[in-house]
């Protein structure tokens, strides 16, 4: 074993937050003459969550990071650091991380930052967080993962793409789940991009397959448990990320985990793929039904490309881990005001009102 | 609004920070540095306490706005509510996530941290505290939201 990789840190609290209004494949494919119900079941999605007007990354990093610290009892001035992972910044040019730590009362005696890597940068953020709290340079960080992506009118990835965000405490005390180890597996690999000024994303359609999404969760994986000395069996939980749900499942299965070990960590379905939130939300989930002493393999993935992957084991800090301060991720997997495409369209800013 | 005049707001906006007098415990959103519920005011300079509220309030009245101010033309019909917080105050509010319909005098009602307006496209963007429905059974918040 590695033992360079082994971690003396773990997750001290976490919160996530779902905006409240969804959408349904079948009224997306309804406006392009397309059979979204089919492409729902072909690509696992049920519903997706579509942001307020007024909701964005920042909005949503302040929900899930106010219930974090809620949950956790944590004056915010002990944060040392706070990173919030996206690919949907409000703004190209000013942190988000400013106005978040500012919200959440942790301004102004830390370090912060905004990380973008597709749908993995939240879980860079952890790693990073990880590591300075590991060196002592800070006590407590806090990582978060959020989007608010938007695919193209009419594209594939505008049946999956929503919004969502997940805030991990990473510290040393209090620990409710430990985090072992953690690796990762990074290419160029160019599966999905967006370049600067563009509105909407790219993607090289089933090249986001096999040579990117599987290929390096897969490997990634296997990287981790030969770290580890682990097995899938090792496992009560496994979280992977999750564009749709159809891709989790299979990675799931190449892998050798049951779909039993996969029950609380698969979210998209209901919520659709909340990109950097994805695999957050997931682990969120599997947080609010673990008992202590459960293991739990984590996967992002990113696209460019690259996969962070955590083996993590909760606590017997977790049975006085104050849960019900905050909702619960099951509660936004159910439920939700769902919106027709022109108000979904109308929300989204996808209709043009002239001016500049 | 200038971007310096919001940003001195900040604190009050995205914190609900507030003011208590430490003579007649009187609160004051936005703070106050003065306390005019003293008999002498004088008495309350350099005793005003520093406060944030939790957030939870109760719905005393409301309005459905709908011809919009400049900014909330997409969220039309909307409502502004005047909530009456436990520690005092009378915050004006939007109340967000619901249809007109489902808001009503005495709703229990939380604080979200929204985004407030843009300045155009390429301008700066504000944010600062709306309110939400507080679902049955939630609990309390037992410290300030930030």
């Amino acid at each position: 074993m590695e033992e360079t990789h082994r971690m003396d840190a773990g997750i001290v609290s976490y919160g996530a937050y779902v905006p409240k209004y969804r959408i349904a494949p079948a009224e997306i494919g309804s406006v392009w003459g397309a059979d979204g119900a089919a492409m729902g079941q072909g690509l696992y999605i049920v519903q997706k969550s579509v942001p307020s007007p007024d909701e964005d990354t920042i909005t949503i990093s302040t929900e899930a990071l106010r219930q974090a610290l809620q949950r956790g009892r944590i004056d915010p001035q002990s944060i040392g650091a706070l990173y919030v992972g996206s690919e949907s910044h409000p703004y190209a040019v000013k942190p988000t991380a400013t106005v978040v730590a500012q919200a959440v009362g942790a301004a102004p005696h830390l370090t912060a930052a905004d990380f973008e890597f597709a749908c993995k940068a939240g879980t860079a953020a952890i790693q990073t967080c990880l590591g300075l709290v590991g060196a002592r340079m800070i006590d407590l960080g806090v990582a978060i993962g959020t989007d608010t992506s938007q695919g193209a009118p009419g594209d594939a990835l505008e049946y999956s793409a929503s919004a969502g965000g997940a805030a991990f405490a990473i510290g040393r005390q209090r620990v409710i789940a430990r985090i072992h180890h953690t690796v990762s597996y990074t290419t160029d690999t160019p599966d999905f991009w967006r370049r600067e000024g563009q509105r909407y994303p790219s993607h090289s359609g089933r090249f986001t397959g096999e040579p990117a999404y599987f290929k390096h969760v897969t490997e990634c994986a296997h990287h981790l448990m030969e770290v580890a000395g682990t097995t899938p069996a090792s496992y009560q939980h496994v979280v992977f990320h999750q564009p749709n749900g159809k891709f989790p499942q299979r990675v799931g299965k190449q892998l050798g985990f049951t779909d039993d070990q996969m029950r609380y960590g698969l979210v998209t379905p209901f919520i659709g793929n909340t990109y950097s939130g994805a695999a957050l939300i997931g682990l969120a989930n599997v947080l609010d039904h673990a008992d202590p002493g459960e293991r739990i393999l984590m996967v992002g993935y990113g696209s460019g490309a690259g996969s962070d992957a955590f083996d993590i084991e909760t606590t017997p800090e977790l049975k006085s881990f104050a849960r019900a301060l905050g909702p619960s991720v099951e509660s936004y997997l159910h439920g939700g005001t769902f919106l027709n495409y022109a108000v979904y369209a109308k929300f989204r800013g996808k209709i043009h009102m002239g001016g500049s | 609004m200038s971007i310096a005049r919001f940003w001195r707001a900040t604190p009050q906006r995205y914190n609900l920070g507030a003011s208590k007098c430490a003579v007649c415990r009187q609160v004051y959103f936005p703070p106050r540095a003065v306390c005019p519920n003293c008999t002498h005011h004088r008495e309350s300079i350099g005793k005003m306490q520093p406060i944030q509220l939790t957030g939870d309030g109760e719905v005393i009245s409301y309005t459905v706005v709908h011809d919009a101010a400049e900014g909330f033309e997409m969220q039309v019909p909307y409502v502004l509510a005047l909530v009456r917080t436990p520690e005092g105050p009378v915050l004006t509010g939007q109340i967000v996530d619901v249809t007109p319909s489902e808001v009503s005098i005495g709703l229990a009602v939380r604080a979200t941290f929204r985004k407030l307006r843009e300045e155009g496209k390429a301008g700066v963007i504000h944010y600062g505290y709306k309110f939400t429905p507080r679902e049955p059974g939630a609990p309390g918040r037992t410290s300030p939201p930030g």
